[in-house]
């Protein structure tokens, strides 16, 4: 008789969107409605930013209004910490858009004898739903309430499933926060998701080669499909949490045949008629081989066809950058005034891998240029671990990419002759174009040579050019007449 | 166990009972108040607090769990939370004394 009480299941679960976009994505779309969700993760990993962004996108965005259940922290506290995230909690709970139940710890003497249930508790949430007519439940973290009663696990665990239970039958959207003890142990203490949860989603803020290393990951999804794999997240003054997606999970950007010049007319005709509009072409080079002057070339060539032209330095100052420039006989100064050009120099190391994506992926859509270069991608390398560094690359190709930008990235090889960078490694594969700059020994001269390694789609020259540089920039001549080695170390080769 | 004395346990002292609803916990709780009353001849007042009636209640005191018996006129209060049968065991935890003082009862 009880099938027409049982809970009826949309084959196609309705979504509440969380707000952050990545995330979204990986779960097609938010967070099943109706459904309980768990998320674990260590002290410090992002638990209470998560929950109030998820509450946060609702009252403002979507007029979800919502309850904030808090074992831990007292509502004031939550209020203060939240604020540096933009959240102005405290309007929010004057509209009644947003209602506290307050079960963090409170100074009281307790003794528990024999049976209880915890309806004070269930009684209070639902009385709060009711006031702020809430669609989003948060409980954070249920952790604590195990701990409040540390003796009577089994008492817990029934009364939050029955919790759990009673909202979900009211249709609301929970999401419970769960710590966990280390990064890829047990999903959770007192094994909360085994019993509770619908969906199980982990925040981990590792530590990596002396770096933390913030990122999500979507482990359960009950009767839907997610993306697997943990994704990096960093958090964001005035935002929050912002997944910084690996794009290359929808390879939806078209492919143009459109030409852009790289602005050497010469080095135009070697790669068959200039760069393509929305590829990324890797110039590799040893120091000094000419790699700021390519850059330089590539940035006056789009501002004197009337692009604008962003260039974000990791290695040079702008004073450096610009004298460069004028000693190559390119004006950076007069690009600037005149809104061609936008020059951003950044320390490696002031920032983070995701935090430097995010930055690059502002300027793009604040100044949105139609050519960017970054000079250098080895200097980013030195701040990361090997697996940021490669999601890095793949996000910042692909989103160069779909904006349908030409990108030039550079990369410094460690030997002066030959040898391969470990950005030109991790690029080779994702970038559509490479050409390497190459210091080459013939007699007793030192030369220097230039080769377009791969233009995809496109026929190229396949000789290696040599160089020369002067006051005028950069001038091709003729092919070197022997078959230097441009990959191995030449010395190495000769002996 | 001893029987600690309440400092000033004055001459009405005042006990909150929540409970929810009117389940066989609640029922049990209720039955378990009629005796302790009893037993302090009017030396005792528990108030009844149905939180599924008034859940602002349950908020201002940060109940969680029913049913709960709860001194609130000490600092910190006092709480008994489940099963309070056990009459000399509850007077005992919030300081009471029986008004014969004898422990035989049943």
């Amino acid at each position: 008789m009880t099938t027409a009480e049982e809970i009826l299941i949309d084959p196609v679960l309705e979504r509440v969107r969380t707000g952050i976009e990545a995330f979204d994505d990986l779960v097609m779309g938010g967070l099943p409605r109706g459904r309980t969700t768990i998320v674990g993760g260590t002290p410090g990993s992002g638990k209470t930013v998560f929950a109030t962004q998820f509450l946060a996108h609702g009252i403002t965005v979507l007029d979800e209004p919502g309850v904030f259940v808090t074992f831990e922290e007292s509502p004031v506290e939550i209020e203060v910490n939240m604020a540096s995230f933009g959240w102005d909690i405290r309007r929010w709970r004057e509209m009644n858009k947003l209602v506290f139940v307050d079960a963090s710890p409170r100074d009281h003497d307790q003794m528990i004898i024999g049976n209880f249930d915890l309806s004070g508790l269930l009684t209070r949430v639902l009385h709060a739903a009711r006031q702020a007519a809430a669609k989003r439940i948060v409980l954070d973290s249920v952790t604590q309430l195990f701990d409040h009663f540390v003796a009577e696990q089994t008492s817990v665990r029934r009364e939050l499933l029955r919790t759990a239970t009673a909202l979900k039958r009211d249709g609301l959207t929970v999401l419970m926060t769960a710590e966990r003890n280390s990064e890829y142990g047990e999903i959770s203490r007192h094994r909360i998701e085994e019993f509770v949860a619908d969906n199980v989603v982990i925040l981990r803020n590792a530590l990596d080669r002396e770096r933390r290393r913030r990122t999500i990951e979507v482990l359960k999804m009950r009767g839907s499909r997610h993306v697997e794999g943990e994704v990096p997240i960093t958090l964001v003054v005035k935002q929050g949490i912002v997944a910084v997606p690996l794009s290359s999970l929808r390879l939806e950007q078209q492919s143009s045949t459109k030409r852009v010049t790289s602005g050497n007319p010469e080095l135009d005709r070697m790669c068959g008629g200039g760069f393509f509009r929305d590829s990324v072409t890797l110039v590799s080079g040893a120091t000094g081989t000419g790699k700021t002057l390519l850059v330089t070339n590539f940035l006056a060539g789009g501002a004197a066809a009337g692009e604008r032209a962003l260039l974000v330095g990791y290695e040079e100052s702008r004073g450096q950058l610009f004298r460069n420039a004028r000693g190559w006989g390119v004006d950076f100064e007069a690009m600037e005034a005149d809104g061609r050009l936008k020059v951003v120099c950044i320390y490696p190391e002031a920032q983070n891998l995701p935090d430097h994506l995010l930055m690059i992926r502002e300027l793009v859509e604040e100044f949105n240029p139609d050519r960017i270069a970054i000079d250098s991608l080895s200097a980013l390398e030195r701040i990361a671990p090997e697996t940021g560094f490669r999601e890095f690359l793949i996000s910042l190709t692909s989103f160069i990419k779909k904006h349908e930008i030409a990108g030039l990235c550079t990369a410094t090889n460690k030997s002066l002759v030959g040898g391969q960078s470990a950005s030109e490694q991790h690029i080779s594969t994702l970038t559509d174009s490479i050409i390497l700059l190459r210091y080459i020994q013939e007699g007793d001269f030192m030369h220097r040579g230039i080769m377009v390694l791969k233009m995809r789609g496109s026929e190229h020259d396949k000789q290696i050019r040599r160089f020369t540089i002067d006051g005028a920039g950069m001038h091709l001549g003729q092919p070197f007449d022997g078959a230097p080695d441009v990959f191995g170390d030449s010395a190495a080769s000769s002996a | 166990m001893s029987v600690s004395d309440r400092s000033n346990p004055g001459a009405n002292g005042l006990l909150r009972l929540y409970v929810a609803g009117d389940g066989p916990g609640a029922r049990r709780a209720l039955e378990s108040r009629l005796r302790i009353v009893e037993e302090l001849a009017g030396g005792i007042e528990i108030q009844v607090v149905d939180v599924l009636a008034h859940p602002e209640e349950a908020e201002r005191a940060g109940i969680l769990a029913t049913p709960t018996l709860s001194d609130e006129s000490t600092t910190p209060p006092r709480r008994l939370i489940g099963d309070i049968s056990n009459i000399t065991q509850v007077l005992d935890y919030f300081g009471y004394r029986k008004k014969d003082s004898g422990y035989d009862h049943s």
